[in-house]
């Protein structure tokens, strides 16, 4: 404890000295150059003349998209460069060091004392085989900051400062025993344990879900205010960002585009491209105007639903004595998809998303349940199933990557399903080749590229093309833009919502991001462990009242305004009611250990059932409209965001 | 991993130093590359030119001289029954690399069929391949061959079968450890759910990714079986007179390996330099691609 306090008053010290230094910024870089060498030895310039300061007790944001070079420049802070890369000039001042002076060793003395580091994938960054108090104290009793027993009292003080459970004991447990988000934290008091001058934050909170990423970000942030760290954080998020930047540098290609406080960043963008990103980040209000709702006056046959889930149930291990698998992935999900329509499925990592897509394209076979066509049953496995029936419903992958064959050129990637399943070839076969990179945007040069010579973006549309060439019904995509730029991903949004307008395709649609599936579907779907916790019109779905954990969804989507984070209720804010024992059930309430209203007595003993809601579609929980309504906080207003 | 003042200690050399280094580095490859691509290139020409350029017939015997030294009559000296051993090397060249040719083509190419089908069929398919090729890896390769031709007596097909055989199971380990990272590419998968059959997926989906390893793998496999292939023949096993191979040739010619006849040594010296040659080229090509990684 004593020395924790000594280690902020020392923070407070030579913040105090600095005072006279207040013009002197703690981080100075100045002209700073990044090349890297390509596969032919030539050198391509990655950062170029970057200038930047951060003042003491500051938090800097680096933002930009994927090969921005945000991340580079903030690796160069410890003086270090990725294999490949090397820092050309330019120089780098952190307090008293002069970062691109010191040789090796004197680095080495710096990393992990001065300077820390918290990266993005917190699972990759512990060892698994040492438990988590050895890892945080490490870099202190590395460096001789402190013995031993300070440096666990100090995790200890930083473990209760990061809100994580258990503080005292959490420190016993190994790096697999502890969730995600935690881990995140534990990184932070990582880097923090050794008190350093400059922490660098590289997405720390990307690879979370968004209902995880709100309890971390309300963590650093707590944590930054309270020990008046300096830091520089690296996110392509600005809602992120937002949230926990004072001042933000917007870069694109090595380059800076705009130097801003945040709010200035955010309300009055000077530069074209911050404006470019600022709108992609809200894709609703774009794609809006091309959605179209079905005429209400098409035939009734016409209108039978194109494909229709009943009871599917799917999962692996040991069948149980009703024979249903021992884990279930999915468990008992009832939808339909209207022609013409779109159906979002949305849900966290873990949740069955991708499993639901699969067991529609028959990859993976259901243990119970149906899936229907146009009113003829599919076969559960890909062997019963027609060539016309694969031709008719197309998968999209998430990552265009490695859903395109690297070896096969694209036009060999588009010819194979014309051939396949409406056997063009010849003059036809290049004319609806052509049609297609047309309808997808994409010039008619790339037929002879390899996918390896596409941008994300590009491979993605490739992608889609693959699947309009069979000229399907059902389009799954299945988190078709998580892995693009947010200026790529609004670009393949509106392409799908026009895609649809004209091809009168349907999309099962399923993503974790709220704000994309809010832009592009006519019915959400949400689904928690397996289980479809609600399924409503996108209007209802987006009004009070809502599925307790739709709500807290809902409020967890950063919103790209300051102050948001203190606003808003998210997850961990309130205390859950208490509950007595739960009913060993498998059909219990998979939501209720993190429900915030929770009923004792019926919650843990009962299985809940689907009922309807007044507003629209259907939710599976024991508490009526109007309870629902009361208790739920409003959620926090976003401007630029239709619904 | 490089550190800041390594360029910017001298702001005026950093452009040229990082740029010779690995212009450097890449010429370096290719020379070794070379180096085994003269050496297979050379063997390969013996083996089909070989017996029409020697000087004598390979089984004349031309003088009383054995075991002579390098003459202008014996440009690599004579054996035990002076005969010339520049022509009995020519002339064991083709056996040399032509049965372990035919026989790692065998091994090789079985294996990737076999793997394929494993690592896409998967499940207990995979599984019961896999262990019962396992069971054939336990076995001693020149145990098995002993085996094999205690059994069936030598014969050219026989060692090439056997050869085959012995080196197959370690050609589809490698090739199913390749191909289930393939499979589970989401472009087999796409393939799937297109409803594409089998054969399409793997040979136009699978096959072409994964074939440069399995080339690198079916050098290094030639040269374990021009060893066995070579062992055998210097135990009598192998290739049976009057035919040669390298192996035979060390074996005829053992007892004059007190003198230090250059007979016993050129075969050996021979074996040696075929060997040297695959692994400098495969190695250099595995390189090539790593640094491409």
């Amino acid at each position: 404890m004593k020395q924790f306090d000594i280690f902020l008053g020392k923070e407070s010290g030579a913040g105090g000295a600095g005072g006279g230094a207040a013009l002197r910024p703690l981080v100075e870089v100045q002209g700073l150059r990044v090349n890297a060498r390509k596969d032919d030895g030539s050198q391509v310039e990655i950062v170029k003349n970057v200038n930047f300061t951060v003042a003491r007790g500051e938090v800097l944001a680096l933002i930009g998209e994927s090969g921005s070079g945000k991340t580079t420049i903030a690796l160069s802070l410890l003086g270090y460069a990725r294999a490949g890369c090397h820092i050309a000039g330019g120089q780098v001042r952190i307090g008293e060091r002069q970062i691109d002076q010191m040789d090796e060793k004197a680095l080495l003395a710096m990393r992990g004392h001065h300077v820390a580091y918290i990266a993005q994938s917190a699972a990759a960054a512990f060892n698994p085989a040492r438990t988590l108090m050895d890892q945080v104290i490490e870099s202190a009793l590395q460096h001789g900051v402190m013995d031993k027993a300070s440096a666990m009292r100090k995790a200890v003080e930083l473990f209760r400062a990061l809100a994580l459970p258990n503080p005292e004991k959490i420190g016993e447990r190994y790096p697999h025993q502890v969730s995600g988000g935690q881990l995140q934290r534990v990184m932070a008091a990582m880097a923090l344990v050794t008190g350093p001058e400059l922490v660098i934050l590289d997405e720390p909170t990307t690879a979370l879900d968004v209902t995880t990423q709100i309890e971390v970000l309300r963590a650093f942030k707590n944590v930054v205010k309270e020990l008046g760290t300096t830091a520089v954080y690296v996110s392509h998020d600005l809602a992120v960002v937002a949230q926990m930047a004072d001042r933000i540098i917007v870069l694109r290609d090595g380059a800076v585009r705009e130097t801003g406080s945040t709010s200035q960043v955010l309300h009055a963008p000077a530069d074209s491209y911050t404006q470019c990103l600022l709108a992609a980040a809200s894709p609703a209000a774009r794609v809006v105007q091309l959605r179209e709702i079905l005429p209400e006056t098409m035939p009734a046959e016409a209108r039978a639903p194109l494909l229709r889930i009943s009871g599917l149930v799917a999962g692996y291990g040991a069948p149980d004595r009703l024979g249903l698998p021992g884990v279930r992935i999915l468990d008992d999900i009832n939808l339909t998809i209207q022609r013409g329509s779109t159906v979002g499925i949305i849900g966290e990592s873990g949740s069955g998303k991708t499993t639901l897509a699969r067991a529609v394209a028959g990859m993976i076979a259901p243990a119970r349940g149906s899936i229907q066509l146009d009113g003829e049953t599919l076969s559960p496995t890909l062997e019963g199933r027609t060539r016309e029936q694969f031709r008719r419903v197309q998968i999209v992958f998430q990552n265009a990557d490695t859903a395109l064959n690297p070896s096969h050129s694209i036009g060999r990637i588009l010819n194979r399903p014309l051939s396949f399943y409406h056997g063009l070839k010849g003059d036809a076969m290049r004319r609806r080749t052509a049609e297609l990179l047309d309808l997808v945007q994409l010039p008619a040069s790339v037929i002879d590229r390899l996918p390896a010579e596409l941008s994300g973006g590009q491979k993605q549309r490739v992608n889609l093309a693959r699947a309009l060439a069979a000229k399907p019904d059902l389009i799954l995509c299945d988190e078709v833009t998580s892995a693009l730029d947010t200026v790529v991903a609004a670009a393949i949004l509106e392409l799908l919502a026009e895609l649809r307008r004209e091809l009168q395709v349907s999309y099962m649609f399923i993503s974790h991001d709220i704000s994309t599936v809010r832009a592009i579907c006519d019915d959400i779907v949400v689904l928690y462990a397996g289980r479809m916790v609600a399924n409503r019109p996108r209007e209802a779905m987006m009004a009070p009242p809502y599925h307790p954990y739709s709500h807290l969804l809902l409020s967890s989507v950063p919103a790209m305004q300051q102050g948001w984070l203190e606003q808003v209720a998210g997850a961990g804010q309130h205390k859950l009611p208490p509950i007595g024992a739960i009913d060993p059930s498998p059909d219990i309430c998979a939501f209720l250990p993190r429900c915030a209203q929770r009923i004792d007595g019926v919650c843990n003993v009962v299985p809940p059932r689907r009922r309807n809601m007044e507003h629209g579609g259907e939710i599976l929980c024991h508490r009526s409209d109007a309870d629902l309504q009361q208790s739920q906080t409003p959620l926090v207003p976003v401007e630029g965001v239709t619904i | 991993m490089k550190a800041l003042h390594d360029s910017t200690g001298s702001p005026a050399g950093t452009p040229a130093s990082p740029a010779s280094a690995p212009a450097r580095r890449v010429r370096r490859h290719s020379t070794m590359a070379w180096i085994g691509m003269v050496i297979v290139g050379f063997w390969i020409l013996m083996a089909i030119l070989g017996p029409s350029i020697s000087p004598y017939d390979a089984t004349a015997i031309v003088d009383t001289d054995v075991f002579s030294g390098m003459s202008h009559k014996f440009l690599l000296g004579s054996d035990y029954l002076g005969r010339d051993m520049l022509s009995r090397i020519l002339f064991g060249t083709r056996a040399t690399i032509g049965l372990a040719l035919a026989a790692t083509v065998l091994a090789s190419a079985t294996g990737t069929a076999i793997a394929l089908f494993a690592a896409f069929s998967g499940g207990w398919r995979d599984a019961v391949i896999s262990r019962a090729l396992d069971a054939l890896i336990s076995i001693p390769s020149k145990m098995f061959a002993l085996m094999m031709v205690a059994t069936f007596g030598s014969s050219m097909l026989l060692l090439v079968l056997t050869a085959a055989i012995t080196y197959m199971p370690g050609a589809y380990r490698i090739a199913r450890s390749l191909a289930v990272n393939v499979q589970a590419m989401e472009y087999v998968q796409a393939a799937r759910a297109r409803g594409e059959g089998v054969w399409y997926i793997m040979t136009v989906e699978m096959l072409p990714n994964m074939i440069r390893p399995v080339l690198a793998d079916f050098g290094l496999r030639f040269v374990y079986v021009v060893l066995l292939l070579s062992g055998l023949s210097f135990l009598s096993l192998g290739v049976q007179p009057p035919d040669a191979d390298w192996g035979s040739l060390v074996r005829e010619n053992i007892s004059g390996l007190g003198e230090g006849a250059l007979a016993v040594i050129m075969p050996a010296l021979a074996i040696a330099s075929l060997t040297i040659g695959v692994n400098l080229l495969i190695d250099n090509l595995r390189s090539k691609r790593a640094a491409k990684e």
